[in-house]
């Protein structure tokens, strides 16, 4: 079921291990509702088929829903051979993207069943990279995990030199949300973590701290590390009052993707929180701070009148995992707890765009 | 970027670093390259960081013409068409005869990796009418050198993506292993052992990958 919980709370009773495990269970065990229409140029049956009802895994992607949803129209469908796509209000869906990130994404004000439709003929080849069932996500999922490694550790060693049935075992844990599999796992992984005082007791002979694009201070912390996020930006032209006005999208040309990773840079008692990640990527739409730079210590000011609203682009929205992020949060906590298993942290924006 | 701001290091580029080297390319290629139509630069207009400039290399509409004789010959080059008015008037190049009875449009995009800090390439291939080709049909007009180097490599190796700003299915040539043998450029061409300037990072890395897809390079654009 879609949950909903004060990312807040959990952040602020110090992070033991047990509590880690406890976001990392909600992110796994979170799930979209869907109510999968067949599309109606395919219904060869009359009455049409009533849509099929599923609970998608945020972690998953649809492709691996197929199973569950072909029984429900396998008599309706004409005759030939299958190649399957969904999509949203006309938006042929990337199957490669997690079904949690395009919901996020797609639905401002979230839907709830989310309404897709199924097609299992005329594959948009023009637009989406083809899709052979579960080897082609599984071939997306190895090849992010690689991309991952090679930001966090500076190679991709880890996963290249997983045995087969490792990999084989990994990537069924992920089909199948299956946490504690996977977390058994993950140390054959080798993939290093990011730590501060802020993501959990900081161990200074912790075997997991990063290698590779690490930095490591005399006291033994990490200092700067690459985290591999992907960025998935929708912007709006005008302001709005609630998400349900916000227009829906026709094409995918209205999202700037950046597959781009974010420094992680630890100064002393200093917090490097999700804005300043953000930041990092979109300078161009968070606030002006160069008042502020010579005042160590102070009280960050919200007041808006020094700052032009009008003419700066505005951040209205960031989301990951389904949650509305508070953008004070600590990065490292944000990273460890709220990833995806390819340990890509996904984030969805909604941007006003500034006006030049 | 590493604490010494060195925009080469190991192999690798830094985004500051190929937009320079990208502009020097493109300018080299333009004086010592006639035969080939310039290369684009394409500014990603969304993504401005403040005072930089992102974007990649664009090269497009290469034609390689089907034989009336038969025979492969891979640096013949007819220079047609005029690409300063670039408007409305095909550009095109002759590269290589396939053995089909069509022509064969071609495209290619340098792009940046943040992820692998290396120049990546793109391209795909279309027939007159628009239509996409396969990967097998692509194959056959490249060197038959590339083929084997496909077939055998681990390292080059030709997959199906997203381009990561259009939004389309184009063709990419991985990019594991490239700082390794960019590495060994710079080791083998300078006597000291030095990184490769910035100014002609690309075109070194140009002068292997290119082969790949059967764009050769002059060697004047490599001093």
């Amino acid at each position: 079921m879609i949950f909903v919980f004060q990312v807040g709370e959990l952040v602020r009773r110090k992070g033991s291990v047990g509590e880690k495990r406890m976001a990392v269970k909600y992110v796994w065990e979170g799930a979209i509702p869907l109510q999968i229409h067949l599309h109606k140029s395919e219904v060869a049956s009359h009455p049409p088929p009533p849509p099929a009802l599923v609970l998608a895994p945020r972690i998953g992607y649809l492709p691996l829903l197929v199973h569950l949803i072909k029984p429900y129209f396998k008599d309706s469908l004409p005759p030939g051979e299958d190649s399957i796509w969904f999509d949203y209000k006309g938006l042929p869906l990337k199957w490669y993207i997690p079904t949690g990130v395009l919901f996020d994404l797609l639905c401002a004000e979230p839907e709830r069943p989310w309404n897709l439709t199924i097609h299992f003929r005329g594959y948009p080849s023009n637009v989406l990279i083809p899709c052979e069932g579960e080897d082609s996500v599984k071939w997306n999922f190895v090849n992010s995990l690689k991309e991952a490694a090679y930001i966090i550790n500076g190679n991709c060693k880890n996963v290249m030199n997983m045995s087969q049935s490792d990999q084989e075992d990994l990537w069924t844990s992920v089909m199948n949300g299956d946490l504690d599999t996977y977390t058994r796992l993950s140390p054959k992984i080798k993939m290093g973590n990011i730590e501060d005082e802020f993501s959990r007791k900081a161990s200074v002979s912790s075997p997991q701290s990063r290698q590779g694009g690490t930095e490591i201070d005399v006291a033994g912390q990490v200092k700067t590390a690459r985290v591999p996020v992907r960025l998935y930006v929708r912007s709006v032209s005008k302001d709005f009052e609630n998400l349900e006005d916000v227009p829906e999208m026709d094409t995918w040309d209205e999202i700037s993707y950046l597959n781009r990773p974010v420094q992680f840079l630890r100064k002393e008692g200093k917090c490097f929180t999700l804005r300043d990640a953000i930041e990092s990527l979109l300078p161009e739409y968070i606030r002006d701070r160069a008042q502020r730079s010579g005042e160590e210590g102070e009280q960050r000011t919200t007041d808006a009148s020094d700052v032009s609203q009008e003419t700066r682009g505005e951040l209205k929205l960031v989301r990951i995992q389904g949650i509305e992020m508070k953008l004070e949060i600590p990065f490292s906590w944000v990273v460890n707890n709220l990833m995806n298993p390819e340990f890509y942290l996904h984030i969805s924006v909604l941007v006003k765009e500034p006006q030049r | 970027m590493d604490s010494a701001g060195e925009v080469v290091n190991d192999g690798k580029i830094t985004l500051e670093g190929f937009t320079v080297a990208a502009r020097a390319f493109a300018d080299k290629w333009k004086r010592h390259n006639l035969s080939f139509p310039p290369w684009s630069w394409i500014p990603l207009i969304n993504r401005t960081m403040l005072k930089k400039e992102e974007g990649y290399l664009s090269l497009e509409k290469i034609i390689i013409l089907s034989s009336l004789e038969g025979s492969a010959e891979e640096e013949s080059l007819d220079v047609t068409a005029d690409w300063s008015e670039k408007e409305e008037s095909i550009d095109h190049t002759v590269l290589v005869q396939n053995e089909e009875d069509e022509a064969h449009y071609y495209d290619y995009h340098i792009v940046y990796s943040a992820s692998y800090m290396v120049p990546m390439l793109y391209f795909r291939g279309y027939s007159s009418d628009g239509k996409p080709l396969s990967l097998d049909v692509i194959k056959r007009d490249l060197p038959s050198s590339s083929v084997s180097l496909l077939l055998e490599s681990k390292w080059t190796f030709i997959t199906q993506e997203e381009h990561p700003y259009l939004n389309r299915p184009w063709f990419k040539l991985h990019p594991c292993g490239t700082e390794e043998w960019i590495k060994l450029l710079s080791e083998s061409s300078s006597s000291d052992g030095c990184q490769i300037p910035v100014e002609l990072y690309l075109v070194s890395w140009f002068s292997v990958v290119g082969q790949v897809v059967g764009l050769k390079i002059p060697r004047e654009m490599l001093i």
